[in-house]
């Protein structure tokens, strides 16, 4: 096995990761924040991909065709969010509809076919798998992309510091209470999926760029690389400091390192076609750990409560 | 102050589950009412408490909150009015979030929340003078996450949380059941304190009998979802334990049916 190679397929693996990690941010939101497990990106991130493929194929600029590509993965957020408290279904569940939906909508209404190809010759970019080594900074997509996530992350930050950023952090800590605080629950977990599926169609925008085309299943199993990502970083150096921007770099930092990994494992000789397999299995086990060692915890602590009940 | 006319609350309509928790409840409270509510379990004391915040619809009746009629407002909308302290110390905070956070939400209980600073500088140094006055130390921990503290802890911040914005109405869910006896007592005086100070209207559910009469210028027994008896004054000051007993015997025609009543 050549060392060189894998040495050389690195930085397209950091870009990538970088790219992904906006995505896995969109996931952080909803996991973390409201605690709603949102299975809506698995579509949104192609309907990102998408419009931004086929709004610059109409002569937008590139800036604006990112923004329509948010503003759809919004929409999409919009969506599962009334599915959810509209209509009262299960977040879950109003995850996979839009999903499900949203196969047909990428299908046939943006992109109109599979696939569909943007050469980086043809149109301006942002972003390409061509743009990781031996070209200017500024035009260097590691570096490009690094500065979307630092932007988003102070954002972010922003945000959830101001009165309606805590509110929904308020709303996914405890539902009950953030009403009893006069919170309007239903609006922010809206307003937090629409906000979680913006970030996931702009990675989505970035991926297509980087690729060179949008692909209706490029979406497939994202849900997976998102939590993955957000564990990965959390395991690995979220302990170090609870700063909340911090939290949102580590997310970032757990996409890289994910697909730093898939770059080793590829380099070691394994099908591709494994992959998803081997992120399904990963995550399994990522998610798993800590329930075993709440579990373990749990036990004495059961006895306890028991206690204080049978005083009272 | 608050107006409970006739209010209705059937859980499991039509199955063989079917429960009346409220049946036509009538309570009047003047501004200033301190009402304590005892009455056996299902005697729909924490329902007519969730009657008044909104957490369901009800079948029946009106819900009056200072001449304003609150039956149609969903639960957050009536927050406005009303402070909350929980029977479980778990539901009135938010555990993810640091003790500062807490309070400053509750700051903003019934107003708009936009993209002003979540919590501002002045609002962290009167957060802290407010925590001194519980003398529970917790001034010092203000970046502490809740899920931290302890179940009195997080009862004494609710029920700071809950008399931020002066609420017309504070509901007590029977928030001692759930702690030690001494800390129970603790929470109990702090809750007397800051009902006494801010004169709020105040009904507080609970299970003690002793702390029923102790507390408060009023009390409401409850059976089978409506006043029994209603006691205020000289009258109140005078009664014992034995007296409500018999009084409820006699009002239901049967035994007083809680051990936890009986024993506290």
């Amino acid at each position: 096995m050549e060392l060189i190679k894998l040495f050389n397929a690195m930085p397209g693996a950091l870009a990538q990761g970088l790219i992904w990690g906006i995505m896995a941010i969109g996931v952080y939101i909803t996991y973390k924040i409201l605690d709603i497990a949102d299975l809506t990106v698995d579509g949104t991130l192609c309907t990102g991909g998408a419009v931004c493929v086929v709004a610059i194929m109409n002569g937008c600029n590139v800036f604006v065709a990112l923004l329509l590509a948010m503003i759809a993965g919004a929409l999409a957020g919009l969506v599962t969010g009334l599915l959810h408290t509209l209509m009262g279904i299960p977040a879950i569940l109003a995850g996979i509809l839009t999903q499900l939906g949203l196969w047909s909508v990428n299908l046939v209404a943006i992109l109109g076919k599979a696939n569909q190809a943007i050469s980086v010759d043809k149109y301006e970019l942002l972003v390409s798998l061509r743009w990781v080594k031996g070209v200017p900074l500024l035009q260097n997509t590691i570096f490009v992309v690094a500065i979307f996530v630092v932007v988003i992350i102070a954002l972010l930050y922003w945000f959830f510091g101001t009165e309606l950023g805590c509110a929904l952090r308020a709303t996914g800590s405890n539902g009950q209470m953030a009403r009893a605080q006069g919170i309007n629950t239903d609006r922010n977990k809206v307003l937090g999926l629409m906000l979680s599926n913006a970030l996931v169609a702009l990675s989505g925008a970035l991926l297509s760029q980087y690729q060179g085309f949008a692909d209706v299943s490029m979406g497939r199993g994202a849900i997976v690389i998102g939590l993955a990502a957000v564990i990965i970083g959390e395991v690995l150096v979220g302990w170090v400091c609870r700063n909340f921007a911090f939290q949102l770099a580590c997310v970032a930092i757990g996409s890289i390192v994910y697909y730093l990994v898939i770059q080793v494992v590829l380099w070691l000789g394994l099908d591709s076609n494994y992959l998803k397999l081997l992120s399904a299995v990963v995550v399994a086990i990522f998610l798993a750990v800590p329930y075993w060692k709440s579990k373990m915890h749990v036990k004495p602590k059961r006895k306890s409560e028991k206690g204080v009940k049978d005083h009272a | 102050m608050l107006e409970l006319n006739n209010i209705r609350k059937v859980f499991n309509a039509g199955t063989v589950n079917e429960k009346v928790a409220l049946n036509d409840l009538n309570l009047y409270l003047e501004e200033g009412d301190f009402v304590t509510v005892i009455g056996g379990n299902g005697a729909g004391k924490s329902t007519m408490l969730n009657a008044v915040a909104g957490a369901f619809a009800l079948d029946g009746g009106s819900v009056v909150i200072d001449g304003v009629d609150v039956t149609r407002l969903p639960e957050y909308k009536r927050a406005k009015y009303i402070g909350r302290v929980f029977q479980d110390p778990m539901t009135g905070t938010a555990a993810t979030m640091n003790i500062e956070e807490n309070l400053a939400l509750a700051a903003r209980r019934g107003k708009p929340r936009g993209l002003g600073w979540g919590i501002t500088r002045t609002e962290r140094s009167q957060c802290r003078e407010k925590l001194k006055q519980l003398g529970l130390g917790l001034e010092n921990r203000m970046t502490s996450k809740v899920g931290l503290l302890s179940g009195g802890q997080r009862q004494a911040l609710t029920l700071l949380m809950a008399s931020l914005q002066k609420p017309k109405i504070l509901l007590l869910d029977e928030h001692t059941a759930a702690l030690d006896p001494k800390t129970a007592a603790r929470v109990l005086e702090l809750s007397d304190e800051i009902v006494e100070k801010n004169n709020l209207t105040t009904i507080m559910v609970t299970h003690n009998m002793r702390d029923a009469i102790a507390h408060g210028n009023r009390l409401v027994m409850l059976h089978d979802g409506h006043v029994v008896l209603d006691i205020s004054g000289e009258e109140k000051k005078k009664l014992t334990v034995e007296d409500l007993l018999s009084k409820f015997s006699a009002t239901s025609g049967e035994e007083f049916a809680s051990d936890r009543a009986l024993l506290a």
